[in-house]
Parts: C-alpha cells; sequence; structure tokens
C-alpha cells in the first residue's frame, strides 16, 4: 500500500479515537528454524506496513524463511518511515532491506551512497517478470536499487451499482461519455461524484490520471522532474479538463463540501446506505475502504470502471495507468540480503499476500488466480496491460511539493477546487510552489 | 524539536536544585569539601539539565545557522527566509490571535466558575466536572470536536443543532436545488429563475426544471401536460424534465410529472404584477393581466438549497473553533487553580466589606480580584506559555483543506522539520528558535514571580 493509504489508515483509526503513533515494532515471523542454505542468518527489514498488512507481508517472509532458513526481523516505521531510516543510517545501523513508498526518499538514499544497488542475479529477476516501467521507477542514475513488490492502481472510478448501471446508465469509457453521464446524472438529482477535496494527494491524482492522458507520458515525466514548468500550456488544458467535472451541480456538496470531505468519508458517500453520490475516482485500495467502512459488497454494489480515455479513437481503453507502490531498497549487500531482495522479485512472492487480500503485484508473472476476487483480478490486468504506465507524479516531486498538508501542489489544487474557473492563477500558484520546493 | 517546547520546566528543574543546595549537611570538614559535597549534590540536576536542556538548545540554534544538509553555514538566511514564507506569517498571525484571546478568555472563565462554585453546594461535583477534560489527551479531545463540528449535519452535532433551530422558524424549500434545463431560456440570478422571452395574454410558458430526483416529488405531483394557448389569460407549465425512459429533454410527457406549489411571478419592467401558484399538474395561469408583455421569474424560495449550517472547519471560522476546543480544556485548569488562591483569600476581609454594605459584585469587583490578582497573573502567564506551544488540536481538527488557515508555529516547525519525506531539520530548528524566543519572556516572568514569592 502506498503512503497515502497508510495516512488513510491512520485517520480510520484516529477517527475510532485510537492513536497509533510511534513505532510498533514486532518481532519475525513464524521461528522456522530451517537447515537450508542461509541457516543461522538474520535479516533486519522496516517497512510501512503495520496490523493486517504487517501480518500479510510477514506470512510472504515466512515462505521464503521456510526455503532459505534464514530468519526474517520485519519491524513497522509506519508514515515517517524515511525519519526513523534517515536516523538509523545516522546511528550506523540501518536495516538489511526496508520498504519504501516514496521515489524521492529512495533517490535521495541512493545519492547519499547509503544504499547499495542490487546484483546481477536479483536485476535479472526483475528484468525476467516486471515491465520496464517498473524496473525504471527503481532505477536511480543509472542502477537499480529498488524492487517494486506491491503496486497500487490510481487509475479507477468506483461507482456505485444502484445508482449507475441500474438507473440505466453505461459505466462511461470515454471522458466525453463521462462528461455527459455526470451531467445527466446530476439532472435527475443524483450527485454524480464524491471528491475527497480535504485531503490534497486525492486532488493530485485527479491531475495526473488526466495529464497522463492530455499531454503525453513524455510530458508527465518532464512535468514531474519539472523540466517544464506547471504554466506550460499542456498543464493549463488539464486543468481545463479537470473544469468540466469539478462543478458545484457535479460534485456531492458543492466544491465547498469537498473540501471538507476527507478520503474514507468520501468513499462512504457513495456506497454508505443512504447514498449521496454516485462515484468515487481514486485507486484499488479503496475496495478495502468500502469493506471495512460499508455494508457494500465490493464487486457487487461497488464496481469499478477504468479511469475514462480522453482523446484516444473510439473503443480503444486509455492504455495509461498512473501507479504508486513499494520498492524494496537494500542497505547492505550480503547474500542474505540479496537473497532476499531475488526472492521479493519472484512471482511467487507476492501470492500469499494477494491471497490475503489487500494487493497488487507489479510482476506480471504472479499467477493471476493467486487474487481471490474477479474484481481485483480486473485491476490488476488493467494495470499490467497498459501500455502507458506511470509512477504517482507527486509521489516523484520534493515532499514540500508533492506531499505535504495544506501546502504546495496539495493546497494549489485544493485553492483550483474551490474555484474552478481560475485555471491561469492556479497554474501560476503551482509554477511558484513548484520553483521553491525543486530549488530551481 | 520536544526539547526546547517542554523547557519551561526549566524553573522545576531549578528548584529541585535548590532543594539540593539547603540540604547541605552541617560542620563537615571546611568549605572546599562542603563545595564538594554540594558539586556532589549538584551533579545530576546539573547533568539532567545539560543533556535533556542546554545541548538541544544549543545544537537547534547552530542548527538553524547551517543549511538543509547541516553542511554549509549559512548565517542568518534560514530566518531571512522563514519570516518571508507566507505559511509561516499566517502561522504567526494565529498565534497571535491565540495569545491574545485563548488565555484571557479562560482566566475570565476560570475566574467565574471559581467563584461561583465557591458559593453552592455539590461544588466539588461541579469542579469536578468542568476539570475532567483536562484528564482526556488533546488528541482525544481534537477528535471530539472535529466531529461535533463536522459540516454535514447528519455527523456534526453543532450543525445539526443549527439545522433544527433554523428549520424551526424557517420553512426549507419545497424543490431544493433545481434549476433550469436549458440555462439561456431561463436564466440564474441570485437563486431566481427568469424567463429571456417575453410573454403576453395568449401565450403559454414552457418550463422544465432539472436536477430533483422524481422520488423527491409530492406524491400528490400529477403527469404534466401540454396546454392549449387562451387569449384570455397567461399560462404555463412547470414540470420536472426527468423521468424514467421519459422523451427527449425539454418535452412533455412520457410520464414526467408536474411540480405543485411553485411560486410564479409575472414580472412588467423590473417589478410584480402577479403571482401564483402552481397546481397539481404544474399548470398555473395568470388571468387578470392587463394586456402587454411579460417576463416570467420563478423565485429562488422555490429552490433555494436546505440550510446546512455552517462550514466551521474551513478557512474562516477554524481557528476560533479550535480556540473553543482549548478553552473547553484548559478552563478547569484555571477554574482548579484560581479556586486554590480563593480559598487562601482572609476571609474576614470579605466579611468586612460585606458588613459595610458592599454588594456581591462590589466585594468580588473590589476586593476578591484584587486580591486575586496574583494568582491571576500566574495563571495568565503559564496559559500564554501554554498557547504559544498550541500543536495536538490544530493538527487533529482543521481539515487538510483547511490546515494553512489554521496553522500555528509549532505545526508548521513539526511540518517542515519531520514532514513527509525527511523534512528540513534546519528551517526547524530555525522556526524552533523563534518559537523558543517567543516563550522566552513569559517563562522569565513566571521565574522572576516564583522567586519573589519565596523572598
Amino acid at each position: 500500500m502506498s503512503r497515502k493509504f497508510g495516512a488513510v489508515a491512520v485517520a480510520g483509526a484516529v477517527t475510532l479515537g485510537l492513536s497509533v503513533f510511534g513505532l510498533t515494532g514486532c518481532g519475525g515471523a513464524s521461528g522456522s528454524g530451517g537447515n537450508g542454505e542461509l541457516a543461522g542468518q538474520t535479516i533486519e527489514v522496516t517497512g510501512p506496513w503495520s496490523g493486517d498488512e504487517q501480518k500479510a507481508f510477514q506470512k510472504v517472509l515466512a515462505v521464503f524463511e521456510k526455503q532459505t532458513g534464514a530468519k526474517v526481523n520485519y519491524t513497522a516505521a509506519g508514515d515517517e518511515e524515511p525519519t526513523v531510516l534517515q536516523s538509523k543510517v545516522q546511528g550506523g545501523a540501518p536495516p538489511n532491506i526496508a520498504i519504501l513508498a516514496q521515489p524521492g526518499a529512495i533517490a535521495q538514499f541512493a545519492r547519499e551512497g547509503v544504499l547499495k544497488p542490487v546484483t546481477a542475479d536479483v536485476e535479472q529477476q526483475v528484468d525476467a517478470h516486471m515491465a520496464k516501467a517498473w524496473k525504471n521507477f527503481g532505477t536511480v542514475d543509472g542502477k537499480l536499487y529498488g524492487v517494486y513488490f506491491k503496486a497500487a492502481n490510481k487509475s479507477i472510478v468506483w461507482y456505485n451499482d444502484r445508482l449507475l448501471t441500474q438507473a440505466g446508465y453505461q459505466p462511461p469509457a470515454t471522458w466525453d461519455d463521462f462528461v455527459k453521464t455526470v451531467n445527466s446524472l446530476s439532472d435527475t438529482g443524483v450527485a454524480p461524484l464524491a471528491v475527497a477535496g480535504a485531503d490534497g494527494w486525492t486532488l493530485t491524482d485527479w491531475f495526473e490520471n488526466v495529464y497522463l492522458q492530455t499531454a503525453g507520458g513524455e510530458a508527465y515525466d518532464k512535468l514531474a522532474k519539472h523540466q517544464i514548468p506547471w504554466t506550460d500550456p499542456s498543464v493549463k488544458h488539464a486543468l481545463q479538463v479537470l473544469q468540466q467535472v469539478f462543478q458545484p451541480k457535479l460534485v456531492a456538496d458543492g466544491n465547498a463540501g469537498a473540501l471538507q470531505t476527507d478520503f474514507s468519508s468520501s468513499v462512504t458517500k457513495v456506497f454508505s446506505d443512504a447514498p449521496k453520490a454516485a462515484m468515487v475516482f481514486e485507486a484499488d485500495f479503496v475496495g478495502q475502504v468500502i469493506a471495512s467502512n460499508t455494508k457494500a459488497k465490493v464487486g457487487d454494489d461497488a464496481r469499478f470502471f477504468p479511469f475514462p480515455a480522453i482523446g484516444k479513437p473510439a473503443g480503444k481503453p486509455s492504455g495509461s495507468v498512473v501507479t504508486g507502490g513499494d520498492a524494496a531498497v537494500a542497505f547492505k549487500d550480503d547474500k542474505a540480503t540479496m537473497a532476499l531482495m531475488k526472492f521479493l522479485a519472484s512471482p511467487e512472492a507476492g501470492v500469499e499476500w494477494a491471497r490475503s487480500g489487500g494487493f497488487l503485484s507489479p510482476n506480471k508473472d504472479m499467477p493471476l488466480d493467486s487474487y481471490t476476487d474477479d474484481l481485483t483480478r480486473a485491476i490488476a490486468k488493467q494495470m499490467l496491460g497498459a501500455d502507458d504506465i506511470r509512477f504517482d507524479m507527486s509521489d516523484q516531486a520534493p515532499a514540500e511539493f508533492g506531499a505535504t498538508k495544506g501546502a504546495g501542489e496539495w493546497k494549489d489544487l485544493q485553492d483550483f477546487l474551490g474555484n474552478p474557473a481560475d485555471v491561469d492563477g492556479t497554474a501560476q500558484r503551482l509554477e511558484a510552489d513548484a520553483a521553491k520546493a525543486y530549488h530551481t | 524539536m520536544s526539547t526546547l517546547l517542554t523547557s519551561d520546566q526549566g524553573p522545576a528543574a531549578g528548584a529541585a536544585g535548590g532543594t539540593a543546595r539547603t540540604g547541605r549537611p552541617k560542620g563537615r570538614t571546611g568549605t572546599r569539601g562542603s563545595l564538594r559535597v554540594a558539586a556532589l549534590y549538584l551533579l545530576p540536576a546539573v547533568a539532567l539539565i545539560a543533556i535533556y536542556l542546554a545541548y538541544p538548545v544549543v545544537y537547534s540554534i547552530g542548527r538553524s545557522l547551517f543549511d538543509r544538509s547541516g553542511a554549509t553555514f549559512v548565517g542568518l538566511h534560514n530566518y531571512a527566509e522563514l519570516f518571508t514564507d507566507p505559511r509561516t506569517q499566517v502561522a504567526l498571525r494565529n498565534n497571535v490571535i491565540w495569545v491574545l484571546v485563548a488565555p484571557a478568555l479562560v482566566t475570565g472563565l476560570g475566574l467565574i466558575f471559581a467563584v461561583l462554585t465557591e458559593k453552592i453546594r455539590w461544588a466539588t461535583a461541579f469542579r469536578l466536572v468542568l476539570f475532567m477534560p483536562m484528564a482526556i489527551s488533546l488528541f482525544a479531545s481534537g477528535i471530539i470536536f472535529r466531529l461535533v463540528y463536522q459540516e454535514d449535519p447528519s455527523l456534526g452535532l453543532a450543525n445539526a443543532a443549527a439545522v433544527t433551530v433554523h428549520d424551526a422558524f424557517l420553512e426549507p424549500s419545497k424543490y431544493p436545488g433545481a434549476r433550469a434545463r436549458d440555462a439561456r431560456a431561463l436564466v440564474a440570478d441570485h437563486g431566481n429563475l427568469t424567463t429571456t422571452a417575453n410573454y403576453g395574454r395568449g401565450d403559454v410558458v414552457r418550463l422544465p426544471l432539472v436536477g430533483l430526483s422524481p422520488q423527491k416529488l409530492p406524491r400528490q405531483a400529477a403527469p404534466a401536460q401540454d396546454l392549449r394557448p387562451d387569449p384570455r389569460d397567461l399560462r404555463g407549465v412547470v414540470w420536472l424534465d426527468v423521468a424514467a425512459g421519459g422523451g427527449p429533454p425539454g418535452t412533455l410527457g412520457g410520464g414526467k410529472r408536474g411540480m405543485p406549489g411553485v411560486t410564479v411571478q409575472a414580472l412588467r419592467d423590473g417589478h410584480v404584477t402577479a403571482t401564483t401558484t402552481t397546481g397539481d399538474d404544474g399548470s398555473f395561469a395568470f388571468p387578470d393581466l392587463s394586456p402587454g408583455t411579460y417576463t416570467i421569474r420563478l423565485p429562488a424560495s422555490n429552490f433555494a438549497q436546505p440550510f446546512r449550517g455552517l462550514t466551521w472547519l474551513g478557512p474562516a471560522l477554524v481557528t476560533p473553533v479550535i480556540i473553543s476546543a482549548w478553552v473547553w480544556i484548559t478552563t478547569g485548569f484555571a477554574m482548579t487553580f484560581i479556586g486554590a488562591g480563593l480559598s487562601a483569600i482572609p476571609r474576614d476581609a470579605l466579611e468586612a466589606a460585606r458588613v459595610d454594605g458592599a454588594t456581591e459584585w462590589q466585594v468580588f469587583r473590589r476586593v476578591t480580584v484584587p486580591l486575586l490578582s496574583p494568582v491571576l497573573l500566574v495563571v495568565f502567564v503559564t496559559l500564554v506559555i501554554n498557547v504559544l506551544k498550541v500543536f495536538e488540536l490544530v493538527f487533529v481538527i482543521a481539515p487538510g483543506s483547511a490546515q494553512a488557515d489554521a496553522n500555528v508555529l509549532a505545526l508548521q516547525l513539526w511540518q517542515v522539520a519531520f514532514g513527509a519525506g525527511g523534512g528540513d531539520q534546519a528551517m526547524g530548528s530555525a522556526l524552533a528558535v523563534v518559537l523558543f524566543l517567543l516563550v522566552v519572556p513569559a517563562m522569565l516572568f513566571n521565574i522572576r514571580r516564583f522567586r519573589r514569592e519565596r523572598r
């Protein structure tokens, strides 16, 4: 799960009145005093996952322990993992492997020289089982450091089946259909879209999905590196496209109400017993929120369609997917560490987690029937079959621009949602904030 | 950060050192020996202060003079950047608002409650209840208030109450959110829908509306029918242009139903000349119009969105709301302190005033408050220190979209130094130093008071 979902999980816990801050240290997976080739070796792994996700990941590690006889200790570091790792590195005791959701943090650690590039056989494993894009995401300055293990598909629109198909609408395939559908839904008095404007990251995902299609992958990569300014006409055009649906009559409770709606509320607005909106855009992990916060059944009451294709020939799917993901990086290059890296890149690594649910593998050779339901399989297929796949742009940006509450891109897009007419002003504010954060 | 923030523990630690000093045993061998013993006694306190207070403070000050990576000395550059950053400026402004409003309010309320609870029966129970919020963690209190001030009236207590009261006096509109099918033929202005075309006697005005679920029509709503023109009147029909499988937009038939009870006005030169209401099938007529041309208007009262309360957690109100939460938490603290001071006031002073014929208000105003003023000052100053460091409440209560508007220095510090993806610890240190400097005057004031009292 991406860091963003981690944040959501924390927010969820907060509403229950539980504070889950601090580190949740935890011992290793099942004690498997094996006699494999790595018997007696101990591997320390740090990751962002806690709770159910931690349990699922430990099942994955247990498979490795059984195969090799090594012992793996997993420590959950939560949302502040980069800070935790930084202090561990400074203290001279980094873990063998860390699972990181922030490409920016991977690049930073790699350039500081504290990460070890993976060995040739790990790289071969990655080449054999993953699309080139995923390898690129883990590559810094020409060397492969990050092995992606868990992915998020962020090009998904979830809908309430009763309000959409049972009311006589087809899930729209193209943007034009999408705009038409939301408008006629609005005419019938149903709010078409729930937008989680209180959480800036959902708005960056909206923008990224539109921009990847309207401007293309090349421009997307340039904008992610701030090689083109945010005042570029391509950015303004994407904002104008977004403006077509960021309209008070199309957004549940209006744009101002959306700014008070956090991510999990935006999901319950669509799937609660008295739904207030028909559709909500976000990633595959919306499914878990539906399952835990509402009575709606995923795959039945709650379904999805891929983010609509913009400006593509009719009948052709968009083929563009915005993803996020968690990568394993190595701080040491001993045999056991690299063996675990290689295992995480293998098709069988994700199987255990896929069976537990809440998991999407970037590995194209992991059997699709490892997923327990058709919906997750379809989401995985959409992602693996995409020919234009890009990593979440705001996650690639410096955190003060792409990942800070009340600042940078999050704040600027929230202001845009509040006043969608102001395309030029939004572009200017984005550029001013980006210039500051990228130090250009 | 936390070491700096808690540095008002200073006086307490200093007092501990003082105890060690006064505990000097008598008649030991000479001055040098007693000095050594004194040093021995002092050592733990000094070491703790050095490790947990002095070192972090000095380190933070030093760190704030270097760049982000800590490699290059940049002098006061971080401070210059800090004070030109609009986010810090907002945080500073909010801190000023907090300091001006919150401590005075809490001290005042604490005084009132302390005086009142002294006079009633069950005073202890009452005080216990008021003190209770202090026992709840700030984090949990923040969650409580976030729920109370949710915008959605079905979730937020404050808006649920506001809506109930509002709707008790003003009836909600019949068709909230309905709008024109064709925004060019029927122009919206301040919620009123007015036709662009002019009509006169013998015309039929067809007004299709959308934006409402057919299920929301009242039960008596009948299928809308097209009307025949009649030269004697101006007539028309208002219908909901939405129906399952209904015909093309803007046409009648197909099970589309009229909208009963819509107020319709006929306007001439911008003045209302006649008003009527639609029937069950959405039809209306103006029989007694004088000849001439009119525009037809459906006034906003038909379509006004239901009152949903206030956006408590929006940019405008979020800081007052968070201050109110803080007041709720801290009033008990102020009341307890002031109550303790109150019980130490010589009763005979109050009695003497009463015997001299002073009213209760005069006793309060001229005797109680002046006698209490040292306590009030200490409480006030302590609260000022507390307020400058406020963090959790802002962090929890303000939704992401309003956090920039609710920002305070401590939160800004945390975001800058430890926010997602590593953060800028140089800038964070600079902010910590600024916050420290803001707290110092209040701290010094309190320390001096403590000293004076001890003498």
